[in-house]
C-alpha cells in the first residue's frame, strides 16, 4: 500500500479553492456578478460590520472581501485586516472631534428633547419585521423608482443644521458628569502596534472593541445587562454620521481634510460613583464607537467601556468587567482562526493522547489484576 | 494554482511590511537573549486563519532572504495540507527563495506538530508553530498573575498537577506541550509537539523560534541550551512508547525503520498500520536500503 | 529569649485617611470610623514583640483589628504606616520594606497562616496531599515518594486519615479542613506560624482538640505563634501572653494569667466577667 501521510495536499487545496469559487457562480447563465457599489450600498450594514471589524477603512476592497467570501462577515473582516498588515502607516491623524460629525441620526434616551432635537434618521428599530413579499421580485425600474420619489419629495429638512451639540456637553455643564477622562488627552494606545500587556490603558480596550466581533460583544455586554453586572446603562447620545478625517499636510503639516468615514457614536451614562478625592458624586461614562452603521455594536461596546473601567478601578467581579477577559475573547479574526484550526490533522498529538491512554489503562488494569489476586 | 494565489495585489517580499519586519526580529533577539521568556509583540494578520501557524509564519516570513531554502511540516510531513499551503503563500511572497522536502538541504524550517527526526545542525534555524504558549495558562487564567510566576520561576502549582496526576493515574498523563524547563528559568509550551520531540529542545545545536500569532508571544531556545521536562526525581519524564503487546518495537511498514515516531492508522482493509510520521526520515530509510 | 518579630506603631487605615483620624477615634470615643472622612482605623500604634517558640494570644471583638494584624504581617494587606522586623537566625528583614518577590518568598518558605476560613488557606481543586505537596514542591522538594511521605506524615500529625489524603478538601467536615490547613502550613516547619481564628465555628469537642493539636505543635517544633481570636478560653489554653485590642488599640497587654484574674481595663473585665 501507499505512503498515507495526506499526499497531495496541492491538489486538495486547488480542488477546494475552484469548488469554493464555482459555488460563488453556481447560478450560471442566470446570474449576475456583484458589483462592489452594490454590496457597499444594498448591503450596507453588512458592508458596515465588515469594515469595522476589519479595522481598515477601505469601502471599496471591503466590497470586494464581502463578494470574495461569498458573504461570510468574519471571513471578509479577515481578508481586509490581512491586507492591511501588508501596509506601512505613513501619518497619523490626530484625535479627532466627533462633535464635527454630519450627523444623519442621533437619538437620546436620556431626555425628551435635546438641543437640536432628536433625529430618527434611518433605523430598523420600530420596523415590524414583517416578510416584505414585494422585494421578491422587485424590478429595476421600482427600485429606481424609490430613489427618485425620495429626491422629488418636498422634504422641510432644509432647516435641520449638518451639526449638533453633544448632550453630554449639557449634562457636563450642569455638573452632573465627571470632567473629561485623561484617555482623551492622553497619546492612544495603538494596538496595531504594540501588543496588549496587562493592565492596559483604556485607550487599548477602546481599540480593542472599536474592531471587536459584533456578535461576541453583543454576547458580554448582554451578560452584565442581565446580571452578571451591574452598568445599568442610559443612553446620553447615539449619532450616526460622516466624521471628517483630518491629516496633516506632508509639506507644510497644516490640517486638512482628507476624507470622511460613516461612523457611529455612542455614550452612555452609568450609575454614578463614589466620591474618590472629596469630590461630588457624579454620573459615569461609558463610550462606544465603531466604523460603519452599527448600533449594536457602539451600544455593546459603550457598555462594556463602562463595565470594564469599574473592574480595571476595583478588580473584576464578573466576566465583563475583566479586561483579559473581555478584550482576548471579542476579536473575530482571533476566536474564528483558533475555531478553523481544530479541522486541521492533529495526528501527532493524537498520537500522544493514545499512548498516555494506553499507558494508564494498562495501568489500571494491573492494579485491579493485582487487588484480585 | 488558481487566481487566488497569485499576488495580484503587488505585495512586499515577505508580505509583511517592513516595520512589521523589523519588530519580528527585534522580538526574536530579546527572546533569544533571555531563553524561554515569552516576549510579547503585535502579532500581526496573516492571510490565514489564527491558529494556522500565523506566528510561525511572521517569524519564518521575517527571518527569510532570498538565499534561503526553506522547508515547511505539518504532522512530520511536507505534503500535508497545510504545508502546502504555507509553503505556496511563503513562495508567492518571497521571491527567490528555494524550498525543499529534504531536511538536510533546509536552512528555515517551519513546523507544527513535530521536531524532524534528523537532527539538525547550527546552521539551522527550526520555528515551531504555536497555539498556547503559556504552559501555566492550565493552573492561572490570568496572564498578569502568570507574568509573576515566570518571572519569579513559581512553577510549583504545575508540579502539583503533575503529582496529582500520578496520584490519579499512576502516570503523568500529559501527552504532548509538555512544560519544559529552559536554562534553569522559564518553562515554555514547546508547542504540541509529542513528548518524542522535547530532548530534541535539549542542547540544540539549532535555533529554535517559536511563535504564538493569535496570542501575540515570541520565545526561543538558543543553541546549546538545557531544556528539562519538569517531572519528578523518582518518576522520570517518558517518551512515548511504540511497543508491541510483546513489549518489540514496532517498525515502520514502509521503511521498516524502529527508531523513529510512528504514526498509528486503520487501514481501508482494516488492519493497524504503523510508519514513520517524519516523511523526510522515512525517504531517507528507503534511500540507506537502496529502494 | 531570642527575639523573632519585632512589630513598631503598626497603623492600618481603610479609606482615604485625614489628619483627624487617629484623634477622633479610639476606644475612648468608642468607635473606629473616623467621623470627619469616613476611613475606618482598624489598627493604630501599635506594637508588640514576639520570642521564638511563644504563642502571643491577641484577643478582641469583631472590629477590633486583631485579624488586621495579622494580614498585614502575612502581607495580605498592606500596612498605612508603622515597621515590623521578622528575626531568621543570623538575618533579620523589614517586613514591609521588602519587595513582592521577598515577600512571597518569606510566605512561602518561613511564615505559615491558618484562616478562619479554610477556603482562603486551601486550594479546593486539588487534594488535602496535593495542597501540602504545593507548599514542599516550592521549596524545590522533586522527589514525588518523599513528597508523597512528608504528606502523610504531616496529615497523620494533624490527625487526618491518611486514607483519605487524596480526596478534595471540599469532602471534609469544618473540623478536618482546618486540619489540612494546619498541616499545609506546618509543611515547611516554619518558625513562625499565623493563625486567625482558627476554631471559630466548630463544634466545641472539635475545637479542644484541635487547640490541643496546636498546643502540642507548638511544644514539638518550638514555633512561635500568634493566635488570633475572640475566645477568652482558647488565648486561657494556648497563649503565655496575650493583648486585648478595643478599636483598633491595645487596651491592655501582659501575661495571660494575669490578665485573667486580674483584669485592668474595664473592657476586659467585662470579657473575662462574661466568659466566667
Amino acid at each position: 500500500m501507499g505512503y498515507v501521510a495526506i499526499k497531495g495536499g496541492g491538489l486538495a487545496i486547488k480542488g477546494a479553492e475552484d469548488t469554493l469559487d464555482y459555488l460563488r457562480c453556481e447560478q450560471g447563465d442566470s446570474g449576475t456578478p456583484l458589483d462592489m457599489d452594490t454590496i457597499e450600498h444594498q448591503l450596507r450594514f453588512l458592508h458596515g460590520r465588515v469594515l469595522s471589524e476589519g479595522g481598515l477603512y477601505h469601502p471599496k476592497l471591503a466590497a470586494l472581501a464581502i463578494k470574495q467570501s461569498l458573504g461570510d462577515t468574519l471571513e471578509a473582516a479577515f481578508a481586509l485586516r490581512a491586507y492591511r498588515s501588508t501596509k506601512p502607516r505613513l501619518l497619523e491623524t490626530p484625535v479627532l472631534d466627533t462633535s464635527e460629525m454630519r450627523v444623519t441620526r442621533r437619538i437620546s434616551a436620556a431626555f425628551k428633547d435635546i438641543i437640536g432635537g432628536q433625529m430618527l434618521g434611518a433605523t430598523t428599530d420600530y420596523a415590524l419585521r414583517l416578510m416584505r413579499t414585494e422585494l421578491l421580485d422587485e424590478t429595476p425600474e421600482a427600485f429606481r423608482a424609490i430613489a427618485k420619489h425620495w429626491f422629488n419629495d418636498e422634504r422641510s429638512d432644509s432647516d435641520i443644521p449638518d451639526t449638533f451639540p453633544k448632550v453630554l456637553e449639557s449634562l457636563r455643564a450642569d455638573g452632573l458628569l465627571a470632567d473629561v477622562d485623561k484617555a482623551a488627552v492622553e497619546e492612544p494606545f495603538d494596538i496595531t502596534r504594540e501588543p496588549l500587556i496587562f493592565p492596559v490603558p483604556r485607550s487599548a480596550a477602546l481599540a480593542t472593541m472599536a474592531r471587536g466581533e459584533t456578535g461576541s460583544l453583543l454576547a458580554i455586554a448582554y451578560s452584565n445587562m442581565r446580571g452578571y453586572g451591574d452598568v445599568h446603562p442610559t443612553v446620553a447620545e447615539l449619532r450616526v454620521g460622516y466624521i471628517p478625517v483630518m491629516l496633516p499636510h506632508p509639506v507644510t503639516g497644516e490640517l486638512i481634510e482628507a476624507g470622511e468615514v460613516l461612523m457611529t457614536e455612542c455614550e452612555i451614562v452609568a450609575m454614578y460613583e463614589g466620591d474618590d478625592d472629596n469630590a461630588k458624586p457624579t454620573f459615569s461614562l461609558g463610550y462606544g464607537a465603531c466604523f460603519g452603521n452599527n448600533e449594536v455594536k457602539a451600544i455593546a461596546m459603550a457598555i462594556l467601556d463602562r463595565s470594564l473601567q469599574t473592574g480595571m478601578k476595583n478588580g473584576p467581579t464578573n466576566p465583563s468587567e475583566d479586561p483579559e477577559f473581555v478584550l482576548l475573547h471579542v476579536d473575530g479574526i482571533d476566536s474564528m482562526g483558533f475555531c478553523t484550526h481544530y479541522k486541521m490533522p492533529h495526528y501527532v498529538t493524537f498520537q500522544s493522547d493514545m499512548d498516555r491512554l494506553r499507558t494508564t489503562q494498562d495501568k489500571a488494569d494491573a492494579k485491579s489484576e493485582g487487588a484480585m489476586s | 494554482m488558481t487566481a487566488m494565489r497569485k499576488a495580484n495585489a503587488a505585495y512586499p517580499f515577505g508580505f509583511l511590511d517592513e516595520y512589521a519586519k523589523k519588530e519580528v526580529r527585534r522580538t526574536i533577539l530579546k527572546a533569544i537573549a533571555i531563553p524561554g521568556y515569552q516576549v510579547p509583540y503585535s502579532s500581526r494578520e496573516m492571510p490565514m486563519g489564527r491558529g494556522f501557524g500565523t506566528g510561525g509564519l511572521q517569524l519564518t516570513l521575517s527571518i527569510i532572504g532570498a538565499d534561503d531554502t526553506l522547508k515547511v511540516i505539518d504532522q512530520g510531513s511536507d505534503d500535508s495540507v497545510n504545508a502546502v499551503n504555507l509553503r505556496s503563500f511563503i513562495e508567492m511572497t518571497c521571491d527567490g527563495i528555494d524550498t525543499t522536502d529534504i531536511t538536510d538541504e533546509a536552512n528555515v524550517i517551519q513546523s507544527r506538530h513535530r521536531i524532524p527526526e534528523k537532527p539538525l545542525r547550527e546552521d539551522q534555524v527550526i520555528v515551531l508553530q504555536v497555539p498556547y504558549p503559556d504552559p501555566l495558562v492550565v493552573v492561572e487564567p490570568s496572564e498578569d498573575k502568570r507574568k509573576i510566576m515566570h518571572g519569579e520561576a513559581d512553577y510549583s502549582r504545575l508540579l502539583v498537577k503533575l503529582y496529582e496526576d500520578i496520584v490519579q493515574f499512576d502516570e503523568i498523563t500529559i501527552s504532548h506541550r509538555y512544560p519544559t524547563r529552559i536554562n534553569d528559568h522559564y518553562v515554555i509550551d514547546p508547542s504540541p509537539i509529542p513528548r518524542w520531540d522535547v530532548p530534541k529542545l535539549n542542547q540544540s545545536k539549532a535555533l529554535v523560534l517559536l511563535g504564538a500569532g493569535r496570542e501575540k508571544k515570541i520565545y526561543a531556545v538558543p543553541p546549546y541550551t538545557d531544556a528539562e521536562p519538569l517531572a519528578f526525581d523518582d518518576v522520570p519524564f517518558r517518551v512515548e512508547s511504540f511497543n508491541d503487546e510483546n513489549g518489540q518495537r514496532r517498525c515502520c511498514d514502509r521503511c521498516g525503520d524502529n527508531t523513529s515516531f510512528l504514526d498509528e492508522f486503520t487501514s481501508s482493509v482494516g488492519n493497524k498500520v504503523y510508519q514513520c510520521s517524519d516523511s523526510d526520515w522515512c525517504r531517507e530509510q528507503l534511500v540507506a536500503k537502496g529502494e | 529569649m531570642e527575639k523573632i518579630l519585632e512589630v513598631r506603631n503598626l497603623s492600618k487605615v481603610f479609606g482615604k485617611g485625614c489628619p483627624n483620624c487617629f484623634i477622633k477615634t479610639g476606644p475612648d470615643l468608642d468607635t473606629n470610623i473616623c467621623p470627619d472622612c469616613g476611613s475606618v482605623v482598624a489598627i493604630h500604634d501599635l506594637s508588640l514583640d514576639l520570642y521564638k517558640g511563644e504563642i502571643l494570644g491577641i484577643m478582641g471583638e469583631s472590629g477590633s483589628g486583631k485579624s488586621t494584624v495579622v494580614k498585614n504581617l502575612f502581607f495580605d494587606q498592606e500596612p498605612t504606616s508603622g515597621r515590623a522586623t521578622f528575626f531568621d537566625d543570623d538575618k533579620q528583614y523589614d517586613l514591609f520594606g521588602l519587595n513582592a518577590a521577598q515577600k512571597r518568598h518569606l510566605r512561602n518558605h518561613r511564615f505559615g497562616m491558618v484562616y478562619q476560613n479554610p477556603h482562603l488557606g486551601l486550594n479546593f481543586g486539588i487534594s488535602s496531599g496535593g495542597n501540602i505537596a504545593e507548599r514542599l514542591l516550592m521549596n524545590d522538594l522533586r522527589n514525588y515518594s518523599e513528597i508523597r511521605e512528608r504528606a502523610r506524615e504531616l496529615l497523620e500529625r494533624t490527625e487526618v486519615l491518611t486514607n483519605r489524603m487524596d480526596e478534595l478538601p471540599g469532602n471534609f467536615s469544618g473540623g478536618m479542613q482546618q486540619r489540612v490547613q494546619i498541616a499545609k502550613a506546618l509543611a515547611i516547619n516554619p518558625p513562625l506560624l499565623f493563625l486567625d481564628e482558627v476554631t471559630t465555628g466548630l463544634d466545641l469537642s472539635v475545637q479542644a482538640k484541635i487547640l490541643d493539636l496546636i498546643l502540642e505543635i507548638q511544644q514539638e517544633m518550638n514555633t512561635a505563634m500568634i493566635v488570633v481570636t475572640h475566645d477568652l478560653g482558647v488565648v486561657r489554653l494556648l497563649a503565655g501572653r496575650t493583648i486585648v485590642m478595643k478599636y483598633g488599640r491595645i487596651i491592655e497587654s501582659g501575661l495571660t494569667d494575669q490578665i485573667l484574674e486580674d483584669p485592668q481595663h474595664a473592657y476586659t473585665q467585662r470579657l473575662v466577667a462574661s466568659a466566667l
